[in-house]
């Protein structure tokens, strides 16, 4: 099939952006959205002009380093699909297909679809982590946790922090990245000790970084890859009212 | 008070703020969406509400309102802070964006608000300062309402505003127990229900009286 591809291209963080069609013959059904980038980089490389930038690293829809928005939908229309995942077979003859790069604050653009994404990074270093004794490994079952618990908090941890919910939600919120942050060790009891810190530090570094507040529009589930719903971030909002309400001083001391 | 401060800080802490005194609207504008109805009942029975509330309830109609109006600025201060947030986190926008989930009624919250604040305004002038449209009546609330609402522009005013408010506690009333923390898989199809004949009950009572006025209802 033939496509047509409308490509954000920006030179530098500083440089003017703009949009560039690039007219795709012989498109495969079976491609993935990147293989196509790269068939047009091979073009774009021979012709002796710069190839496109995109992030991408596994290829098989886990690791989050790719995502950009294809046609104003995060990681385009498949849903629970990383654009590394996302066939040809999901477009028709003809189609239009414009890519942009997620665009919040927080994400400066580095090169066309490339942004920086280390304001995750940094939410996670305020509070994404737990307390544990280092030495030997412990017993098996020593720590028992419900079926529920655990499934609910593996739910959180599928979050691969590729930023999709930031880029579609009308508010540029990371609540949802956030709320699976917080989450996945809240649930646990290894992520008791630190549960109301970590409340209280992620969300005030995630305000600090510039994400906009949350307007529970829904439209960052719809578009995440892994399927972390809305009922996290009503989680999130319990655990950071009862640490406001019942948390120490040192607890809200910033990182 | 500098929890409170570190709490309100932060836009979570605002949205709490903004759901609290949702909540608190809400059943203020039940409250009052009964007591409106009761001019079905005839011009004796909406009077005699009416001079109750100012006569024997006048203390705790004072309480009442000065909560309210801290309730109202509270909500209107949050949500403005909030909103100017939200635009400053994307300072450049998407050529190409579609809306997957979203509903009308979630998007046009900033301004459903202002037009119903609007609204309120024209509404305390006309129906408790006495300054504007035809009723001037300080003891006859029912002639008030009826003479006023005998003018189609003025009930149209009020109709058309009920719609925008129907709207704004759909997404609201659905919104304000996400933001309290009040999700549960169980009873998310509950939550959307409530929320809908919620907002549907309010619009609908109001309503009915302009438009019972204007069919010859109530005369």
């Amino acid at each position: 099939m033939k496509l047509t591809l409308k490509i954000w291209r920006q030179e530098s963080p500083s440089a003017k952006g703009r949009l560039v069609a690039y007219p795709m013959d012989h498109v495969e059904g079976d491609m993935s959205f990147l293989e196509l980038l790269d068939i047009l980089n091979q073009s774009l490389i021979k012709k002796g002009e710069a190839p496109v930038a995109f992030d991408h690293d596994c290829r098989e829809g886990i690791c989050g380093s790719c995502g950009f928005m294809i046609s104003g939908i995060a990681h385009g229309p498949q849903k629970l699909t990383t654009t590394c995942q996302l066939f040809m077979r999901q477009f028709k003859d003809g189609d239009t297909i414009v890519a942009e790069p997620f665009r919040s604050k927080a994400f400066p653009v580095i090169k066309d679809l490339v942004v920086d994404r280390s304001a995750l990074d940094k939410i996670v270093q305020a509070g994404g982590f737990i307390s544990a004794r280092t030495g030997s490994g412990p017993d098996a079952n020593a720590i028992l946790i419900p079926k529920e618990k655990a499934d609910k908090s593996m739910d959180a941890a599928a979050c691969i922090g590729c930023g999709a919910c930031i880029a579609a939600c009308p508010n540029g919120s990371a609540m949802l990245f956030t709320s699976a942050k917080i989450s996945h060790l809240g649930l646990l009891p290894q992520g008791q000790t630190e549960r109301h810190q970590r409340a209280l530090r992620m969300v005030s570094k995630m305000e600090e970084l510039g994400f906009g507040a949350c307007s529970n529009h829904g439209e960052c589930e719809a578009v995440c890859p892994k399927g972390i719903t809305l009922e996290f971030i009503a989680r999130l909002n319990r655990d950071f009212l009862v640490a406001s309400v019942v948390a120490t001083k040192e607890a809200v001391k910033k990182v | 008070m500098a929890g409170m401060l570190a709490f309100y800080h932060t836009t979570v802490g605002k949205k709490i703020v903004m759901a609290v005194t949702g909540v608190m609207m809400f059943f203020w504008l039940l409250g009052h969406m009964v007591g409106n109805l009761q001019i079905f009942l005839g011009p004796d029975k909406i009077n005699s509400y009416a001079h109750f509330l100012h006569g024997g309830a006048a203390e705790i109609l004072v309480v009442v309102r000065t909560v309210m109006i801290i309730a109202v600025l509270l909500h209107i201060l949050a949500a403005v802070q909030v909103t100017l947030a939200n635009w400053a986190a994307r300072p450049v926008g998407y050529s190409v964006k579609k809306d997957i989930e979203t509903s009308y009624a979630a998007r046009t919250m900033i301004w459903t608000g202002p037009l119903i604040l609007i609204y309120l305004v024209y509404h305390l002038l006309m129906f408790t300062f006495l300054k504007v449209g035809p009723g001037i009546s300080d003891t006859d609330v029912y002639r008030n309402v009826v003479e006023a609402f005998q003018v189609p522009l003025i009930s149209g005013i009020y109709i058309v505003a009920m719609i925008m408010l129907a709207f704004h506690l759909w997404h609201g009333a659905w919104s304000m127990l996400q933001t309290l923390g009040a999700n549960h898989p169980k009873y998310n199809r509950l939550r959307k229900i409530v929320a809908t004949g919620l907002s549907v009950i309010i619009a609908v009572g109001f309503v009915s009286v302009p438009v019972a006025v204007l069919l010859g209802f109530i005369r």
